[in-house]
């Protein structure tokens, strides 16, 4: 397991796209918080990079990398070597590659420039992001055998997760405006992970907005430690879940 | 050493293996043989724990090998057509081999690696190698850490006389030193000095699987080519 | 046989002396009660107390005296009676220690309680788990000052005001700490005075409380962490300059409730972590300039029914939303404020942005009518739609803008 993983982190940060993706998100950090008035506004400029790019990439990288990976991992299957460390080689190398280049390209600067909680929370958020869309691409490469189709796959829930999901909600929020809704809200964050990184941000930055907000169920939820600890808890499903299927796939696929 | 029992896969609508029973002992070299797509890569990948059979189940030494996969250290295969990662280098692609068996392995037999010259070719990228110098490749490979077993998939499809010849010698040495070995090859007439038992296979079933020494006496025939004629005419 | 006549001789002192004197009181002192001390006094005298606890039930002043605590001497109301009762002119309460009123539900008890009086001052004392802390009524010029006035107050039925002034004029409030009570400071019907330096803090309804209560002049206080922030009603002529409102969270907390005020001037306020900075309804001529809201809900929630208030020269730094209002009707003027969220250019280079900018965003609306969809802000597809409604106003209100923007922060 630590060798094939040795390799394939080797293989990823060879690989100029990491590299790519590394600059450009120090690049647009840096010129986020050097072009802004005040670190906080850059800040916000910066969640709008960690909510939508960084799925964006780790999910089309991820599933890419595993389609062109499939020599290496036709090689190796035929070796002594569990199918299951195969795929979470592949899964770890990813995961921590992409996690790498998110923090030297984000969150160093995050650091430089805006040290709180506030930013504490933004790069987390942002490391759970990637590897909860690393984990995806596994599942959505795991679950195609064809590459177009896999990639198709995977962009279509990229734009679930960040634009789709969210356009229901709001039209659900419509539709039921007469009836109590906090609960029902608290329950859909939990359905995306990109809500629920992005809860926690809110939780940071607006939290005087949020606790107006009519919802005691709300406040109680997120409000407190069990609540953050919970949507991080939630996140780590969203990482578990799709890796778990995606690896059962997996060890029965035929190379 | 491997025993098959009602082994049965179906891609699609197309069934590739249909209950198929076999049993391969160790000393012998055997020949898979059979028209093109008629199961004998679906057959060494099942055994390779690369296909996962619909029914039926296979066991090496006893041990049945769904969800093992540590029997895979008695084993080195060369595929029909060896895939490798592209940017690395075969100093790279053995390397990570030895790092990756090294623990299952203690005599590292690199015979092959000189007689084909590949020392001069180490730091060469697997995507700009020919056909056969990857066949090369795959054939160092599955020689490399001296297995009880070897799975041959058209060893010798693609590899110039000269090396078609050494590698040859190589499965002839090996097969004295009583390992079992699996060989498939459109080539027969390569195959008459090396083999002692014939396994043929059409559309997905187990046609006969006899010694080699019986088949001629069956047909009468001297060479393989024309032995397996007869019985496909008669 | 002694004591009387040495109470004989200070009657004598007393009646000879036109000079004011100093009466001591202490456990080993003649005089051990406070209420004998005022008793025996006379207008102008001085009473000083030494340390200890005095368990007096309620102490009644009705002369011009000093009286005056050495190292806080505790008054102990027993958790039954008003403490201290002040109906005199020019007397003075100061350096006690004032702990444990009654409560009643016929009649308020407080720590010290002055009525119908003139030039009362209550001056460092510190008042503990009192009902009422300071509780003045139909009374003029009084000063209460640097007072420490802590309640545990856990409801707004349970436990009375920290200061509470009814009916008065001309009071002056400054520096007293007030803590825990349900209004830090109460005034209803209150003219002509000055509320300067208070810190009040985590008081279970509002930390100042102002209904009827005319020309009064608000500087420099400190409102936090009160359960419904601060709300001031029904007044006219009011001032308020550099008082700080921080952290008031909550779905009725506001940092400053204005209802139904005229004729003001709201000037270097803070208005920080508010659910709502300010929350004006039915305000007119407010002139409301050089004030900070950052990091507020809202930091200014405007209805509809507020006209020709003028906000000029206002710093408006990382609000999740800078304006919030009901209707479409604008009466309300905007001018030359700093916006963090505009995004204007400023070609001419004159520190004002060319094209105006529209505060009020169009997901504040929303939220306004469905405050469960707060929960989806900062998400792309909220992010879309406000961009939409920059491009085509279509729900905002479209005279509710700033035409001359400033680009950078106001030092203020």
């Amino acid at each position: 397991m630590k060798k094939i993983l040795k390799y394939v982190i080797v293989d990823i940060v060879q690989n100029k796209i990491v590299l790519i993706y590394t600059f450009l998100l120090l690049l647009i950090a840096l010129s986020v918080f050097n072009l802004e008035s005040n670190s906080a506004k850059g800040l916000l400029s910066l969640l709008n990079i960690i909510l939508i790019l960084v799925p964006l990439i780790s999910i089309i990288f991820s599933t890419i990398y595993i389609y062109n990976s499939s020599e290496f991992i036709e090689l190796l299957v035929s070796q002594p070597v569990k199918r299951k460390s195969i795929w979470l080689s592949l899964f770890g190398g990813l995961a921590s590659s992409l996690s790498l280049a998110f923090f030297i390209g984000a969150g160093i600067p995050i650091l430089l420039y805006h040290a709180d909680a506030t930013g504490i929370t933004m790069i987390l958020t942002g490391l759970f992001l990637t590897v909860v869309f690393v984990s995806i691409a596994m599942l959505a490469a795991g679950i195609t055998r064809d590459k177009a189709k896999g990639i198709g796959l995977s962009i279509l829930l990229w734009l679930y997760f960040s634009l789709i999901f969210d356009a229901l909600v709001l039209f659900f929020l419509f539709q039921f405006q007469d009836y109590p809704l906090e609960r029902a809200m608290v329950f859909f964050s939990f359905l995306n992970p990109i809500d629920l990184g992005r809860i926690q941000i809110l939780l940071q930055m607006d939290i005087s907005a949020l606790m107006g907000y009519t919802g005691a169920i709300f406040r109680e939820f997120f409000g407190n430690y069990i609540g953050v600890s919970l949507s991080f808890l939630g996140l780590l499903i969203w990482i578990v879940v799709p890796l778990m299927w995606s690896l059962k796939k997996f060890s029965k696929k035929d190379l | 050493m491997i025993t098959a029992k009602n082994i049965t896969k179906t891609f699609g609508r197309v069934k590739a293996l249909n209950d198929i029973s076999v049993s391969f002992t160790k000393g012998e070299c055997i020949a898979l043989l059979g028209p093109n797509g008629c199961g004998k890569t679906t057959l060494i990948k099942s055994i390779l724990g690369m296909v996962v059979p619909d029914k039926g189940n296979i066991e090496f030494d006893g041990r049945p090998i769904s969800e093992q996969w540590q029997y895979r250290s008695n084993i080195g295969y060369m595929p029909q057509i060896g895939r490798y990662p592209e940017n690395m280098t075969i100093a790279n692609v053995i390397d990570m081999m030895k790092d990756i068996r090294k623990d299952t392995t203690v005599h590292l037999d690199e015979e092959l690696i000189v007689s084909f010259g590949l020392q001069e070719l180490m730091d060469k990228k697997m995507h700009t190698l020919s056909g056969g110098t990857r066949q090369k490749v795959s054939a160092c490979l599955a020689f490399l850490f001296s297995p009880d077993v070897l799975i041959l998939d058209e060893p010798t499809a693609g590899l110039d006389p000269v090396s078609s010849e050494q590698l040859k010698k190589k499965i002839v040495l090996e097969k004295e030193k009583g390992k079992l070995i699996l060989i498939t090859s459109h080539v027969l007439s390569e195959l008459d000095e090396l083999i002692t038992e014939v396994f043929y296979m059409q559309d997905g079933r187990l046609l006969f699987h006899k010694k080699l020494l019986e088949l001629i006496q069956d047909t009468g025939e001297e060479r393989l080519v024309k032995a397996i004629a007869k019985i496909m005419t008669a | 046989m002694k004591r009387i006549l040495y109470t004989f001789l200070i009657g004598c002192f007393a009646t000879v002396s036109v000079d004011a004197k100093v009466i001591k009181v202490g456990k080993s002192r003649n005089v051990k009660s406070v209420q004998k001390a005022i008793d025996l006094s006379q207008n102008g005298d001085t009473i000083i107390v030494d340390p200890g606890i005095y368990k007096e039930k309620n102490i009644i002043i009705q002369k011009s005296v000093t009286l005056k605590g050495i190292n806080y001497p505790v008054l102990d109301g027993e958790n039954k009676h008003a403490i201290i009762s002040i109906k005199a002119s020019n007397a003075t309460v100061e350096g006690f220690k004032l702990q444990h009123t009654g409560r009643s539900e016929i009649r308020d008890l407080g720590a010290i309680m002055i009525y119908d009086s003139y030039k009362i001052t209550a001056l460092n004392n510190i008042l503990e788990d009192s009902n009422f802390g300071i509780y003045v009524q139909n009374s003029k010029r009084c000063t209460i000052k640097d007072n420490s006035i802590t309640a545990y107050g856990k409801d707004e039925v349970q436990s009375g005001n920290g200061i509470h002034c009814w009916r008065s004029d001309s009071l002056v409030i400054i520096g007293n700490k007030i803590k825990g009570h349900r209004d830090g400071l109460y005034f209803e019907f209150v003219k002509n005075s000055l509320i300067w330096r208070n810190v009040s803090t985590r008081n279970v309804r509002y930390g100042i409380h102002f209904m009827f209560s005319n020309r009064n002049t608000y500087v420099s206080n400190v409102f936090e962490h009160n359960e419904a922030g601060v709300a001031v009603m029904y007044s006219k002529n009011i001032h308020m300059y550099n008082n700080h409102f921080l952290n008031n969270w909550g779905d009725a907390a506001y940092g400053i409730l204005l209802k139904d005020i005229t004729d003001s001037d709201i000037s270097g306020n803070h208005f920080t972590k508010n659910t709502v900075g300010l929350h004006m309804e039915g305000c007119s001529r407010i002139k409301l300039y050089k004030n900070i809201f950052s990091s507020n809900g809202w930091a200014v929630k405007i209805q509809a029914s507020c006209d020709n208030n003028d906000f000029t020269r206002n710093n408006f730094i990382g609000n999740t939303f800078d304006i919030g209002t009901n209707g479409s009707l604008v009466l309300n003027k905007f001018t030359g404020n700093y916006w963090d969220k505009y995004e204007g250019y400023d070609l001419s280079k004159d520190n004002t942005g060319d094209v105006s900018y529209h505060p009020v965003s169009m997901y504040s609306m929303i939220i306004d009518s469905n405050p469960a969809a707060l929960m989806l802000f900062r998400s792309l597809i909220v992010s879309l739609l406000d961009k939409t409604e920059k491009i085509l106003p279509g729900v905002t209100p479209e005279n509710l803008k700033d035409n001359k923007p400033v680009m950078r922060q106001i030092p203020l």
